[in-house]
């Protein structure tokens, strides 16, 4: 079977003919596989979605006991039969319950590996190649300029600037699903055990990766309106990005802005932003691993969803590897 | 190197003051000799390294990176030592060490210009993203990253528990790595002796005048002076040894070669620096705005200097020869000054003149009607003053013209840093220009101070609650005939100027009322400004 034949792009997303699905689409559909929970993977409006646990309960918890009108989860690993088609779900270290799916027949098999990384995270389940005959990627950081270091050593700023700055509250912007609990993780693997407090827009997904055995530590809200300044001199507070700007942010003492995000990693990005500490810190692969990472499946081809896809194209072409665009709309570029 | 690196990332992006100045102090204290002298040096520009050309650093890294992928980098970042900063792959063999900031600037000082390529590109090597980047910008010269080094300066102040104007008074006879300084600073040892003559002494300043202040006071115990609107400069000299500072001991002389090459006398001047011809040719004297053409510039050409000729309009001696004479009494000062002064070159120094009155009324209305349009208000100082360092209230006053004054509209509002995060607190505001009918505003200028707390709560409200617009960190506010929100804007000076779409650019302008009273309709028209700079001549 030839790989377009198999699966191709839509409007509505990608779409596989024989099995009737369509993965991550960006508007309402019969039946949905989803990747993950993103909201611009993840939907609401579906007649009958397919995804892994955890996508599925982080879909309710955003949208609503009647997100769609027939679940389905998918374990990791196991083949699913749909319509004559294979799918399998496996991990790809984005973000609590993302998976790769794997979709096959007659031979050939694509991998849409939705958003991805290979760099170190607590919350979720690591990255694991898939071998197959088309590699479908992102390229969100998709150019030779991003080599993302370590988020470890991100995290060692925030406390370096913890002790320079002791009495000025640390607000530190982050994207609510994953990188906010990410961030909570990684500092709490360095040590750090005072209490952590969270915006509003954070609590339920916190609550939700603890009960998935995710270790978060002590948070408290940092919404309570009567709440005195004081308490909160020297402490880390992570909200939403866009949050810094809103009143809410005016219970701190003083506060330093801090940016958790793949994209800090340039100057004028944090500059614009009136990021004073960024935290290069990302859930989707940068150029290293992206190449990397098509090293180790080693695809007959490669698709490029979205992202800076000239770049990563032009690579596969220096590579001798055949590679095109796909040109999706409706994902975002800016999300990390 | 990497403390460095990290240092400079961090600053580029802290705009508080206080806050820099805490970083600096951290590193200063938590860096080790010579490094940190280096990095003084690298901050304050006394460290010159110019030996890297943007070329050199793209044949570099084209020799591993395709072209098209590099061209693509640098389209997205804009920036060419950051793009080479971020696209640079180091061999995977050999975990070289990082290597010192002083090993990297001892090894780019000893280099011929066929050894660069090679020790740069090993350089990159071993560095990290900010360390190329921070490797980058030292090579090439610049730092650029909103560091004084007055700044500076202060942070050593801060670190040693001394006055800064002590630091000013030993930098210029040191050198970097800067080892006794820091020894000093931190109580380990002596402070260091001077042995170059023409270093910088700190000057003496002035307290604004209040009424309170001249009541208490005997009009008969000043002499007055013209408060001259250029830049406050010590020129020092010493034989063949001459040098020109600003007023916080920055070397400027290399931007006024015309003024040192015509210094026949020796000792240490304090002055005005302005542009035009002295009193001693009868020729007027320049805008502030003239004399900007001739500062900060790396190189001056000889049509600089006779389209905007410099001198110095001298007010005060501190030495006279290797005498030191600041503690005599400010009359007699001035008596040795002017015998000074008369022999010197008569294009390039002339003695402020003094101002004869009888009571504080009398000097009131001549400051306020100047018979020059340079002149920016009046200088008391007391006949029998020494000359101290610093602001010591008593002896001198300054006693300004009132400022100027224009009802202007809110078009822009961008948010604040720190404390201000999270209000709307930088104002970018406007006057009237074109047709009756067809009236339209520009901006002639930005604001972020002025206001009370109260006040701020005010704008902030008004800016979230009529934005039209969005442009990253700036929203667009409501600003029409009938609805918008009108500010008193108080200002010191105002000139033209090419590089603002006005043609206007005014010095220190700051929110002095908010206007809620007045309809923007109501504001000022750019005629009105253009008007004020025209009679300043």
């Amino acid at each position: 079977m030839k790989a377009e034949a198999l699966l191709s792009p839509r409007p509505e997303g990608l779409y596989c003919a024989p099995g009737d699905f369509y993965v991550d689409p960006v508007r309402p559909v019969e039946r949905a596989l989803i990747t993950h929970g993103h909201s611009d993977h993840a939907r609401s409006g579906h007649q009958a979605v397919l995804a892994t646990r955890q996508t599925l309960d982080i879909m309710r918890i955003r949208y609503g006991e009647d997100f769609c009108s027939q679940e389905q989860a998918a374990d990791l690993r196991e083949m699913i039969d749909v319509n004559g088609v294979t799918v399998t779900f496996h991990p790809a270290g984005h973000v609590l319950g993302s998976a790769q799916i794997a979709i096959e027949k007659d031979g050939m098999r694509i991998v849409v590996s939705g958003d991805y990384k290979r760099s170190v995270d607590p919350t979720c389940e690591p990255f694991e190649p898939v071998p197959c005959d088309v590699f479908i990627t992102e390229a969100t950081f998709g150019l030779p300029v991003f080599h993302h270091p370590d988020p470890e050593a991100e995290i060692g700023k925030l406390l370096k600037s913890l002790q320079t700055f002791p009495e000025r509250s640390h607000l530190v912007g982050a994207y609510a699903l994953g990188k906010a609990q990410r961030v909570i993780a990684l500092v709490r693997r360095q040590g750090y055990d005072r209490p952590i407090y969270i915006h509003g827009a954070l609590a339920k997904l916190c609550d939700y990766y603890q009960s998935q055995d995710v270790d978060l530590g002590e948070l408290l809200p940092a919404t309570v309106e009567k709440s005195a300044r004081d308490d909160y001199r020297g402490a880390v507070i992570v909200c939403p990005p866009s949050s810094f700007a809103d009143r809410w942010a005016r219970r701190f003492a003083d506060p330093i802005s801090a940016f958790a995000s793949g994209w800090m990693l340039i100057r004028q990005r944090a500059r614009q932003r009136g990021v004073e500490l960024p935290l290069v810190i990302s859930d989707h692969v940068d150029w290293p691993e992206l190449t990397d990472t098509i090293r180790d499946v080693s695809p007959g081809e490669v698709w490029v969803t979205h992202g800076r896809e000239e770049a990563l194209v032009r690579w596969c072409e220096l590579e001798g590897i055949p590679a095109r665009p796909l040109h999706l709309v409706g994902y975002e570029d800016e999300g990390d | 190197m990497r403390a460095f690196s990290r240092l400079l990332d961090r600053l580029t992006l802290t705009p508080q003051r206080n806050a820099k100045l805490r970083l600096l102090v951290d590193y200063f204290s938590a860096t080790p000799d010579p490094d940190r002298g280096y990095a003084l040096a690298a901050l304050a520009g006394t460290l010159d390294i110019r030996l890297v050309k943007p070329a050199l650093l793209r044949e570099l890294v084209l020799e591993r990176m395709d072209e098209t992928l590099f061209r693509y980098s640098y389209d997205y970042v804009g920036d060419l030592a950051e793009t080479i900063s971020l696209v640079w792959e180091a061999p995977e063999e050999g975990e070289a060490y990082e290597p010192r900031l002083s090993e990297v600037i001892e090894e780019l000082n000893g280099l011929g210009r066929s050894d660069v390529p090679a020790h740069v590109r090993a350089l990159f090597d071993r560095l990290d993203t900010s360390g190329r980047y921070a490797l980058i910008k030292l090579a090439t010269g610049g730092l650029r990253i909103g560091v004084s080094a007055r700044l500076t300066k202060q942070a050593l102040a801060l670190m040693g528990d001394v006055d800064v104007s002590e630091i000013e008074t030993l930098w210029h006879g040191l050198e970097p790595p800067y080892e006794s300084l820091f020894s000093w600073l931190e109580g380990r040892g002596d402070r260091p002796e001077l042995s170059t003559p023409a270093i910088f002494h700190p000057v003496m300043l002035a307290h604004p005048a209040t009424d309170n202040d001249l009541e208490k006071l005997d009009p008969a115990d000043y002499l007055a002076e013209w408060k001259w609107d250029g830049i406050r400069v010590q020129l020092s000299a010493d034989g063949a040894h001459r040098r020109l500072y600003s007023r916080s001991g920055d070397d400027i002389s290399g931007s006024f070669p015309d003024i040192l090459n015509a210094v026949d006398f020796e000792g240490v001047i304090d002055g005005e620096l302005l542009i035009g011809g002295t009193a001693r040719t009868n020729s007027p004297t320049l805008t502030f705005s003239d004399l900007q053409q001739r500062l900060n510039r790396k190189t001056v050409t000889q049509k600089h200097m006779t389209d905007y000729p410099a001198f110095i309009r001298a007010y005060d001696l501190l030495f006279l020869k290797d005498c030191d004479v600041r503690e005599e009494p400010l009359e007699d000062r001035r008596e040795r000054l002017s015998e000074v002064i008369e022999t010197a070159a008569r294009e390039r120094f002339d003695l402020s003149p003094l101002v004869k009155f009888d009571s504080w009324e009398q000097l009131d209305s001549l400051r306020k009607d100047p018979h020059d349009p340079v002149i920016e208000g009046v200088m008391m100082k007391r006949r029998d003053s020494a000359y101290q360092a610093g602001r010591v209230k008593g002896p001198w006053f300054k006693w300004k013209r009132e400022p100027h004054i224009i009802d202007a509209v809110m078009m822009y509002a961008q948010r604040g840093h720190g404390k201000r995060s999270s209000y709307y607190s930088d104002f970018t505001f406007g006057v009237w220009t074109g047709e009756p009918g067809a009236e339209a505003l520009v901006p002639v200028g930005k604001a972020y101070f002025g206001f009370t707390d109260a006040e701020l709560e005010i704008l902030d409200r008004f800016v979230r609650n009529n934005t039209v617009d969005r442009f990253g960190p700036v929203r667009a506010v409501r600003a029409e005939p009938q609805s918008g929100f009108v500010l008193e804007v108080a200002f010191e000076g105002i000139a033209r100027s090419k590089r603002h779409k006005s043609g206007v650019a005014m010095r220190f302008p700051r929110i002095s009322r908010l206007r809620q009273d007045k309809l923007p309709m109501e504001a000022d028209r750019l005629e009105t400004l253009n008007a004020m700079i025209d009679d300043r001549g």
